[in-house]
């Protein structure tokens, strides 16, 4: 590894005046803006190359306006006082799926800015994070954000989050992340308030890697929090929970360009790469410390995160099955929260039963994998995990439709809690829609006499698919929701099998609960005769369960595919005609003898939507 | 021009393959009475008044263009309407052309032309200018149908075109059909096959409607008008395809149907990916492996031409795959279907070229590859277009 030049502004902080700190809040209150104008105050970032949502570096996230990874940057504040604070913070997202994320921060992290839109007010995530942020023994300064806007009720949700946290309304803080009022006053609030990082900089080395990337040139590079002691570059480090010990090549701060220095002390938060390419031997969430003077107890790591949904990932050109084995590694290192273990289809051929936290992260996760890769995939209908008891009484958990034992006891469900807060004027609304997706209330609170929290018992599978959009329409989009996994039940459910030309397609199975399967198979069939295109031949399209056919449509045989002539010799637009169509071709996956667009396969899970 | 006497039936293999080693010239006329609702060519509407401009800036084309490799043994006028031009005008232009290189013993000279401008003494004149092939666009024999067309003429008119063409001495006599049109009923166009027909036509097209981007009808049809049902057009074709083969005419490519000895040389040289000449706007060429095509507006082309510039918008040269791949997918396109050599071979192995042979759409017959349904050829070309490059 070539040395570079280290900055010398960037040389080391005392502890006493690092402050650590993330940015949580419901999705969209505001926190990547807020962390702009953070940056521009006080990142090594000229106005020049500042751009909105600095950190949101990815393309899916400045596309979809979302933040769906946590971000670390290291800034630096003056005090009034002349005082040189090295604030590390990190911008975390707000999407339910992402909760992973958020811990992960938090982790990393001795205070939390907890973000409240001035219009919205406090929502499913900002009580989820805020709670978290608690546990975690963190210092939370809570924020009033968006006060610019003309709607802005900075008074009334200053008390929503003061009742949530236990403080007066007058801790509250109100900023505007626009034009960037109350900012200042929000530093300060973070210097004040949040404490700095405890550790003693002669102890053994420990560090949390609380994140990590593939980079093609460099190998690994891991995000570490240190705890305890010092990290230099040079040193032989040890990770312990996979026993690893390289050395360090490279340590450095993200500002948020990535910088080398010479070391990071205690409570510093920075990167460090070793030259390991092989992703299994770096683990998120171990604990880095020196070879030569090793500690001996690991920071506490986290919770495997629990995937909520499982869909089989396929590359729709069967070469690229290992090259999907390498991307899904690579990308797994920059998200913890990915499972994935290989199964086959007989439709599909090889690929993943993959593990998301939702349907958002399995779509973000596609993408990712399609554009970071360029691979070409095929996702099946996304399903909960159920747990089947046998005849004998063991119990097998079934991630796949096409798993489910001919011959079982009982099938038991996934239930989550879920929790939903919506303005008071729409209580009857959700309560009617929760009991619509089989729910039972286990407690309802009123947060303020405008706000309700209501708290229930779930099917997951009926939260997953479908729910969101609806409560989102049934409350001109004020509810919201958040959900945790909240064990099992037995439930009457059947597997709908869909045979296409009278061969069974287990990509498109789905285990729903009895009483729906007419309605589902129904809807399927329906669905896939308006996409999949006519073929050479008719093709029947059934929807099954166990041999009984409960649904039946036909696509009929194409007759006419053909253009006119190529008038006065222009070739070459015939050509690229039929190049584009072809294109349109490479979208379709060949299910025995039939050509599926491979949108196909997502759609099924839209159709609950309509 | 092959006469009765030696007729070669226009699906013959060696017919098709012969006209690759044959050189063509196009002309591009782009006047128009009216611009009809469907059409995206090369046309213009009320333009007439640049008629004597534009004869002259094809003249200059024809002389600046770069050596004929041989004599053209077809030539082809096409527009837009030619006789929007007076023959006078379209005899000149065969001038200027025989000029270059001469014209092959036999030459094929077709011109397009619409009921509407014909009459018998524009008929003999032109084939005293030297045409001998005719294509009328006649579209339909329905007056309503010709009315959703925008077409002006009576279907009397167009029969008696058929007529006064061959009286005038023209050899081969085209017509030109659409299906499919909204309005279009069974009976309507078996009736205008059958009259096409009994007028004595040498030569048929069946061209289904389409819509094409940009034009009235794809805007009709994006606020609600009906669009040409494909199904539908599957039945036309098939009917007047029962209905040429009972009068003598035998398809020889996916929309066209002629008499032993009426095959159209033009289009033959194009399907056989041979050479040709491209005058006037828009008009295309194939010159040493490179296809290029001319700019469309007539008041850019002009201009250019008049400065002596260049008048060439675009150009493309294809490598070996993709011409190999070319080769099929033109070669297709007729019932004489095209030698499979290394394309077609790797065509049939392919999954998707398997597929095609199981459902009776490809068909090998000794070294050749033909496409037994025509309706289906889209799919076999993009099966083609779909094959890795390979060295061939
Ligand atoms: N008027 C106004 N708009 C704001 C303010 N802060 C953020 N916004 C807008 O609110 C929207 C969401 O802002 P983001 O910063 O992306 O929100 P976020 O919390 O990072 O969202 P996620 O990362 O997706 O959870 C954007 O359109 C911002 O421009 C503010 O103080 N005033
Ligand atoms: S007459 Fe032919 S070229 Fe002219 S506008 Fe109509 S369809 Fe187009
Ligand atoms: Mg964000």
């Amino acid at each position: 590894m070539p040395a570079r030049s280290l900055s010398p502004e960037l040389s080391l902080p005392p502890t006493a005046l690092i402050r650590n700190f993330c940015i949580v809040a419901h999705i969209d209150h505001g926190k990547s803006t807020l962390a702009d104008r953070l940056l521009e105050r006080g990142a090594a970032v000229s106005r020049r190359d500042m751009r909105e949502q600095m950190l949101d570096s990815m393309d899916l996230e400045r596309e979809r306006g979302i933040t769906i990874k946590a971000q670390a940057v290291r800034l630096h504040h003056r005090a009034p006082g002349g005082a040189e604070y090295t604030l590390n913070l990190i911008d975390t997202p707000g999407h339910v799926d992402f909760t992973y994320e958020v811990s992960r921060s938090l982790a990393a992290s001795e205070g939390a800015v907890l973000l409240v839109d001035a219009v919205q007010g406090v929502e499913a995530q900002t009580l989820a994070n805020a709670f978290l942020a608690v546990e975690g023994g963190l210092e939370v300064v809570p924020v009033v954000n968006k006060i610019d806007l003309p709607a802005a009720d900075a008074d009334r949700v200053a008390v929503e989050i003061a009742a949530v946290l236990g403080v007066s309304p007058g801790e509250v803080l109100r900023v505007s992340s626009k034009s960037g009022a109350g900012v200042d006053e929000l530093l300060a609030a973070i210097v004040e308030r949040i404490p700095p990082p405890r550790g003693e900089d002669s102890d053994p080395l420990r560090a949390l890697v609380f994140d990590s990337y593939y980079d093609t040139y460099r190998g690994v590079v891991c995000y570490l929090r240190v705890r305890d002691g010092r990290i230099s570059t040079g040193d032989r480090l040890r990770f312990l929970a996979t026993g690893e010990s390289p050395a360090a090549d490279e340590v450095g701060v993200l500002t948020p360009r990535a910088v080398p220095v010479a070391t990071l002390g205690p409570g510093e938060v920075g990167y460090l790469i070793t030259g390991v390419k092989e992703i299994d031997r770096i683990r998120v969430g171990d604990t880095v410390t020196r070879a030569d003077r090793p500690a001996t107890v690991s920071l506490p790591g986290y919770r495997e995160p629990k995937p909520m949904v499982f869909s089989g990932l396929y590359p729709s050109d069967g070469d690229q099955f290992e090259r999907l084995r390498e991307a899904l590694e690579k990308l797994r290192l920059n998200d913890a929260s990915l499972s994935y273990e290989p199964e086959t289809s007989r439709a599909l051929g090889f690929g993943f039963r993959c593990g998301f936290l939702g349907l958002l992260h399995m779509e973000i996760v596609r993408e990712r994998l399609e554009r970071e890769y360029d691979l070409d995939l095929v996702a099946t209908a996304p399903s909960v995990a159920y747990r089947v008891v046998l005849p004998d009484g063991r119990e097998q958990e079934v991630r796949s439709p096409q798993d489910l034992p001919e011959v079982r006891r009982e099938i038991l469900e996934p239930y989550v809690r879920a929790l939903v807060i919506t303005p008071s004027t729409y209580t009857g609304t959700v309560m009617e829609l929760l009991r619509e997706h089989r729910g039972e209330l286990s407690s309802m609170q009123y947060l303020t006499p405008e706000r309700v929290e209501l708290v229930y018992r779930v099917p997951l599978a009926e939260i997953v698919f479908g729910f969101f959009d609806r409560l989102k329409s049934s409350t001109r989009g004020y509810a919201s929701l958040d959900y945790e996994h909240d064990g099992y039940r037995a439930a009457d459910l059947a597997r709908v099998d869909i045979l296409l030309n009278a061969v069974p397609v287990d990509a498109f199975s789905a285990i729903v609960h009895r009483e729906a399967a007419y309605s589902y198979g129904r809807r399927l069939v329906d669905r896939l005769r308006g996409l999949i295109p006519r073929q050479l031949f008719d093709v029947p399209i059934q929807a099954a369960v166990g041999s009984r056919v409960i649904a039946r449509e036909t696509v009929k045989a194409r007759r006419k595919d053909v253009l006119a002539k190529c008038y006065g010799g222009d070739v070459t637009r015939k050509r690229k005609l039929l190049e584009k169509q072809k294109e349109g071709k490479k979208r379709m996956k060949m299910v025995g003898q039939v050509e599926v667009p491979q949108e196909a396969f997502i759609a099924v899970l839209r159709v609950d939507a309509d | 021009m092959p006469t009765e006497g030696a007729a070669t039936r226009p699906d013959d293999p060696s017919l098709a393959d012969a006209a690759a080693s044959l050189f063509g010239a196009y002309l591009h006329v782009p006047f128009c009475r009216r611009v009809c609702p469907y059409c995206d060519f090369a046309v213009v509407a009320g333009r007439e008044d640049q008629a004597e401009r534009y004869v002259a800036a094809v003249t200059a084309e024809i002389e600046r263009a770069e050596p004929f490799p041989s004599a053209p043994a077809a030539v082809f006028v096409g527009g837009g309407t030619p006789t929007r031009l007076s023959p006078v005008a379209l005899a000149r232009l065969l001038r200027v052309l025989e000029r270059r290189r001469g014209l092959a013993p036999e030459v094929e000279v077709s011109l397009e032309a619409n009921p509407e401008d014909w009459s018998p003494a524009v008929a003999a004149s032109l084939v005293a200018g030297g045409f001998n092939r005719v294509s009328l666009g006649a579209q339909s024999f329905d007056s309503g149908v010709l009315a959703v067309l925008g077409r002006r003429h009576h279907p009397r008119e167009a029969e008696k075109a058929v007529f006064s063409a061959h009286d005038a001495g023209f050899a081969s006599v085209n017509v030109d059909l659409i299906c499919g049109t909204p309005g279009e009923s069974p009976a309507s166009w078996r009736a205008s096959v059958e009259r096409a027909l009994a007028a004595g036509i040498d030569h048929l097209s069946v061209y289904a409607l389409t819509v094409e981007a940009g034009t009235p009808l794809s805007r009709a049809v994006a606020v609600g008008a009906p669009a040409p049902d494909p199904d539908r057009q599957a039945e036309r074709w098939e009917e007047a395809a029962y209905l040429a083969a009972a009068a003598g005419l035998i398809r020889y490519e996916t929309s066209n149907f002629a008499r032993p000895g009426h095959a159209c040389r033009y289009n033959l040289i194009t399907w056989a990916q041979g050479e040709y000449e491209g005058f006037g706007t828009g008009a295309h060429r194939h010159r040493g492996g490179t296809r290029s095509w001319n700019v469309r507006r007539l008041d850019r082309y002009l201009e250019a031409v008049e400065a002596g510039g260049k008048v060439v918008s675009g150009a493309e040269t294809l490598g070996p795959w993709e011409q190999e791949a070319e080769r099929l997918v033109l070669g297709l396109r007729r019932a004489a279907g095209v030698r499979a050599g290394a394309g077609g071979g790797r065509l049939e192995q392919s999954e998707a070229g398997r597929r095609l042979s199981a459902a009776g759409v490809l068909e090998r017959v000794g070294d050749r590859l033909r496409v037994a349904r025509p309706l289906l050829g889209d799919e076999v070309s993009r099966a083609v277009l779909a094959l890795e490059p390979a060295d061939c």
